[in-house]
């Protein structure tokens, strides 16, 4: 099988097992929509307030619900040994990730995309900046988080609890990523900054780790 | 090799009351921050200790991954263990400084906030360290580690830009320092490097002895199973 193929045929069977049985989303969903509503009775800001606290509130809570998805990445995989079947079998390793990493990619997006307009109607959000830079931002933030995410949950399975390990290892890691996003959000909400920079710095985060986890996962995978 | 362990102990001791001497006495009070401006001759050594050892750290693990030697893979943990252990001086040290002198504890500067990113990397790296579990922690250590070091330029890239369009008041570069003030300065780096140099050394054999232990108590446990 080729490449492609692989990636193809292990992305399809992680959407069909969570479209059948829909552990990650409905608790991603909760998770985040309790966030938001808490966050909002806290803060409760006033639409010019609100624009300057979104950036780092939408991606705060969307950093701690894609851990619920990452966190069911592998183990999902280790009943009924499928992690080791796939080890002795002649595939290789990259496709398998790069698999992986899509279908949290799709699941966090579709989070997102579920939970922007809540967003939008509880901190009453207009943007001053240009909105449309609101997806390449979006796009590349959430490749961000679920590359590295999606490895570190990889070696956080080598760990005693672990599902305490993937946020230790990943939100420190993840600090420009985050930085690069709440930022650049920010900066297209309140109108006042160019975003050109934080951009540039997540494309760079993201080709950089990408190239590290494709380079390393094998390793990793193999290291029982 | 043994043999050299009390004498660098020896210098250690010596070159530290030294260093001592030189920081609280030797050298000249400076004009406008005072005598609190003398935890410079401890702040900076330990910066610069630990950012040393956090490359050697990156170093060691690259060497384990390419040559699967365990000595590297102890080196990698020993000097992320005592790095962080000198960064932490660094943390401390600086805002006891900054309260005199800024007026502040904290603030959100370039070098503040790299020095405390890399902290929380390297407890990180620590923590998966404690934290893994069967014999391949030496491995996904050395990954991590090696995620650590590509973490550091575009952790300094992000703190850049933001520092830029968030300009702080705060920022004092030193400008040109007092030849004599960079003299205590350097006898307290090397006071320093010798503290890192004995920390690692026992930190080093402690964890050989440490591995050898368990290796042959599982080498016992499986003889009394085959019995």
């Amino acid at each position: 099988m080729s490449f492609l193929a692989i990636t193809r045929a292990t992305l399809a069977k992680d959407i069909r097992l969570e479209w059948r049985s829909k552990d990650a989303i409905n608790a991603m969903l909760f998770f985040a929509l309790l966030v938001v509503v808490i966050f909002s009775f806290a803060f409760d800001p006033t639409a010019e307030e609100s624009r300057r606290i979104a950036g780092g509130l939408i991606w705060v809570a969307f950093l701690f619900a894609a851990v619920v998805a990452l966190n069911q990445t592998w183990a999902r995989e280790l009943r009924n040994q499928v992690l080791d079947a796939y080890r002795v079998s002649p595939a290789p390793a990259d496709p398998l990730f790069l698999a992986k990493a899509f279908g949290n990619f799709i699941f966090v997006g579709l989070l997102e995309a579920l939970m922007a307009p809540l967003f939008i109607a509880f901190y009453k959000l207009r943007a001053l900046g240009p909105a449309w830079e609101l997806v390449p931002i979006a796009i590349l933030g959430t490749w961000a988080l679920v590359v590295n995410g999606t490895f570190f949950a990889a070696i956080s399975l080598r760990t005693r609890s672990r599902e305490i390990m993937l946020p230790l290892l990943l939100f420190p890691f993840s600090i420009p990523a985050l930085l690069g996003m709440v930022n650049a959000t920010t900066a297209v909400l309140t109108g006042e900054e160019s975003t050109k920079f934080w951009i540039a710095l997540l494309l760079a985060y993201d080709v950089v780790f990408t190239t590290a986890c494709l380079l390393f996962f094998e390793l990793v995978l193999e290291s029982e | 090799m043994k043999r050299g362990f009390p004498i660098l102990a020896i210098v250690t001791a010596l070159l530290l009351s030294f260093a001592l001497y030189e920081a609280l006495i030797v050298a000249p009070t400076e004009q406008t921050m005072g005598n609190v401006q003398r935890i410079f001759y401890y702040h900076v050594p330990s910066a610069w200790t630990a950012f040393l050892l956090f490359l050697i750290n990156f170093v060691a693990s690259v060497v384990y991954l390419a040559r699967r030697n365990p000595k590297a893979d102890i080196l990698a943990l020993v000097s992320a263990e005592v790095g962080v252990v000198f960064c932490t001086v660094v943390l401390i040290t600086g805002p006891i400084w900054a309260r005199p002198v800024w007026g502040i504890w904290w603030t959100w500067d370039l070098r503040l906030t790299l020095t405390l990113v890399l902290w929380l990397i390297y407890v990180s790296y620590l923590l998966l360290r404690r934290f893994s579990t069967g014999g391949k922690t030496p491995v996904i250590a050395a990954v991590v580690a090696i995620f650590g070091a590509l973490d550091v330029p575009l952790v300094y890239f992000s703190i850049w830009i933001f520092r830029t369009q968030h300009p702080s008041p705060v920022i004092g570069d030193n400008g040109s320092l007092d030849p004599r003030m960079a003299h205590v300065l350097l006898i307290n780096w090397a006071a320093f490097l010798c503290l890192a140099w004995l920390l690692c050394w026992t930190r080093y054999e402690l964890e050989i002895a440490q591995r050898k232990v368990e290796e042959a108590q599982a080498l016992e446990s499986l003889m009394d199973g085959s019995r």
